[in-house]
């Protein structure tokens, strides 16, 4: 029982800003604490000043004091109830070859889902078109893709395509754009999933619009060669972008989970990051060949290489996705 | 647990203490947001000023450079603010808000991360909607991107500090002479019973005459109830002198001397 509050508090003062100066010191090291005996000390003032706020709440009015104590202990708390890592160096190549795919397929359930509803999607547009070729206004929203395609195909094939020296600008919106559209289909997920299979779908109705619209009117190969180079990265990364959507979705359905709706979140998290973080990546680089190589056609370019990158830039992230990190998944697997 | 009255989010550690986390509000954090919103403007603007200036504004590389920063400002700064100054942005240091981990955890970069992407849905339809509905009747006012994160924002606002110069209004306080009586009174009263009394001091001059003679009487009475000084002590003494005596019994800080 505090009786003197005075001597209480000119007793436990030096202990509280011995831990404040810890705290300090531990949130400006990457490392933490260096040695046993500063993790025994910052142990032993925890304790104490959280047995100093249990008689103050108890038997003391001073607010200021209790305020400023309640502080210091849910900072202590903090650090020693954590279990996560401190971040550690950055290592974005390992990242890329290694996490990456491990959380891809440690999800791929999901990216089943994903690849499922824009095929749904692009059966559902191509059917439209099939049988009603008016249909294209209302399912197709880019108005350079209305027109006819051989009369496109012609036009384009007369200059050999481009943006007109605006790649750089065209580069950065195509980045941009794709990114926030993919950032939606996984906030989306808060929608329990249902918001990113619409989307997913929708743009599986583009998709199989566009592609049926084309290989009606003999335009197999310029489309190819157009879609392709770009398409190879862009259209993955969407489906991982509605994969990582159905994840949280998942997440907050909890089926065949006992873990709780915070803790199932918890542990997807990181997940996600990975996998948007992924998404990123592969639209940067899309956005890049689709300015700068997908809009130019015959005579500039010809088809036979477009198509070719298309199809190597695809096995490539297909062997990425299946293969990599699977030595680390193995030693996982073996444990400790 | 929370504390739906007072908006306080109680932890119960393992070692069987606790603590309280205060909640911040959907008014306080829209202001923060207000002015992280005007910093993320002017810093989009200063870009556009500075290409202007140099004449690269409408070349090619410019405008490509232009939408990729303003795109790393919109979703980084958040997250950069947040993950660097441990759950703070400019707004939210000016407002004295933190965000931190629901059970009081340190925040992972995860959940920065996914907080701020997921601010895309809690402003949609516009204004900050769906993200201002989830807050204000979320339990613990947390916005579709905090529910999914597992984050809370806390206000580390403290309150006034009343010192005894402030209680007792320069005047003597004849409660000194009692030491004993005094730690009675420190060991009685309740943290919001000293907490009611400091208001009732600070915010005096808002009150109506009549409301402020009844406030004053009903604090000083519940005092008295606690700890109970001698009649010389109290001679002649109003409700709210009595009051004032007390806080500054309760709040006075060691070494200090009567006037």
């Amino acid at each position: 029982m505090i009786i003197d509050l005075k001597r209480f508090l000119e007793e436990e003062q030096p202990f509280w800003s011995e831990l404040d100066e810890m705290l300090g010191r531990i949130a400006m090291s990457k490392a933490g604490l260096a040695d046993l005996d500063a993790v025994k000390r910052f142990h032993y003032l925890y304790e104490r000043a959280t047995a100093d706020l249990a008689r103050l709440t108890t038997f003391s009015s001073d607010r200021q004091t209790r305020l400023h104590l309640e502080t210091l202990v849910a900072r202590a708390y903090a650090e020693i109830h954590s279990t996560h890592d401190r971040p550690g160096r950055l290592r974005p190549l390992h990242w890329l070859i290694s996490d990456l795919p491990r959380t891809f397929r440690r999800h791929w359930a999901a990216f089943a889902l994903s690849l499922a509803a824009t095929l749904a999607g692009v059966i559902f547009g191509s059917f439209a078109l099939a049988i009603d070729p008016d249909a294209k206004d209302v399912v197709l929203p880019f108005g350079h893709l209305l027109g006819d395609p051989a009369e496109r195909v012609k036009k384009e094939e007369q200059t050999g395509g481009g943006v007109g020296n605006q790649e750089v600008s065209f580069s950065a919106f195509l980045m941009t754009n794709n990114i926030k559209v993919s950032i939606i289909v996984l906030a989306m997920g808060l929608t329990f999933g249902i918001g990113t299979i619409v989307m997913l779908f929708y743009n599986g109705v583009i998709l199989g619009a566009v592609v049926f619209d084309y290989i009606r009117a003999g335009q197999g190969k310029f489309l190819a060669g157009w879609l392709l180079p770009h398409g190879s990265f862009e259209i993955p990364a969407i489906l991982i972008a509605g994969q990582a959507g159905l994840v949280l979705a998942r997440a907050l359905i909890g089926w065949s989970d006992r873990n709780t709706l915070k803790q199932r979140l918890r542990l997807i998290m990181p997940d996600l990051i990975t996998l948007i973080g992924g998404v990123a990546v592969l639209l940067v680089w899309a956005g890049i060949v689709e300015s700068f190589l997908s809009q130019y056609h015959e005579p500039k370019v010809e088809y036979w290489q477009k198509i070719s990158l298309g199809i190597v830039q695809l096995s490539l992230l297909a062997v990425l996705l299946g293969l990599g990190g699977r030595r680390a998944e193995k030693i996982e697997r073996a444990g400790p | 647990m929370s504390d739906l009255r007072s908006h306080k989010l109680v932890i119960r550690t393992p070692e069987g203490y606790a603590f309280s986390l205060q909640l911040a509000g959907p008014v306080s954090r829209f202001l923060a947001w207000s002015i992280d919103l005007l910093i993320t403007v002017f810093i989009m603007l200063a870009i556009i000023f500075a290409l202007a200036a140099t004449g690269l504004l409408f070349s090619d590389i410019a405008l490509g450079l232009m939408q990729l920063v303003l795109f790393v400002v919109w979703f980084g700064y958040g997250i950069i603010f947040e993950w660097f100054w441990h759950g703070r942005t400019l707004g939210k240091r000016v407002l004295k808000l933190r965000v931190m981990d629901e059970q009081a955890l340190r925040l992972s970069f995860s959940q920065v991360v996914t907080r701020n992407l997921l601010r895309i849905v809690d402003c949609l339809p516009g204004f900050y909607l769906i993200g201002g509905l989830a807050c204000f009747f979320s339990r613990r006012c947390q916005r579709l991107g905090d529910l999914a994160a597992g984050t809370i924002v806390v206000s580390q606002a403290r309150p006034p500090e009343l010192n005894a110069e402030l209680a007792l209004g320069g005047k003597y306080n004849s409660f000194r002479e009692h030491p004993h009586l005094e730690a009675r009174l420190r060991q009685r009263v309740s943290p919001e019973l000293a907490g009611l009394a400091m208001e009732a001091v600070i915010r005096r001059d808002e009150l109506a005459p009549q409301a402020r003679v009844e406030l004053f009487a009903a604090v000083a009475g519940a005092l008295r109830r606690a700890a109970a000084f001698p009649p010389e002590a109290v001679e002649g003494m109003s409700d709210e002198q009595y009051v004032r005596n007390c806080l500054d019994s309760l709040l006075r800080k060691p070494g200090e001397q009567n006037k």
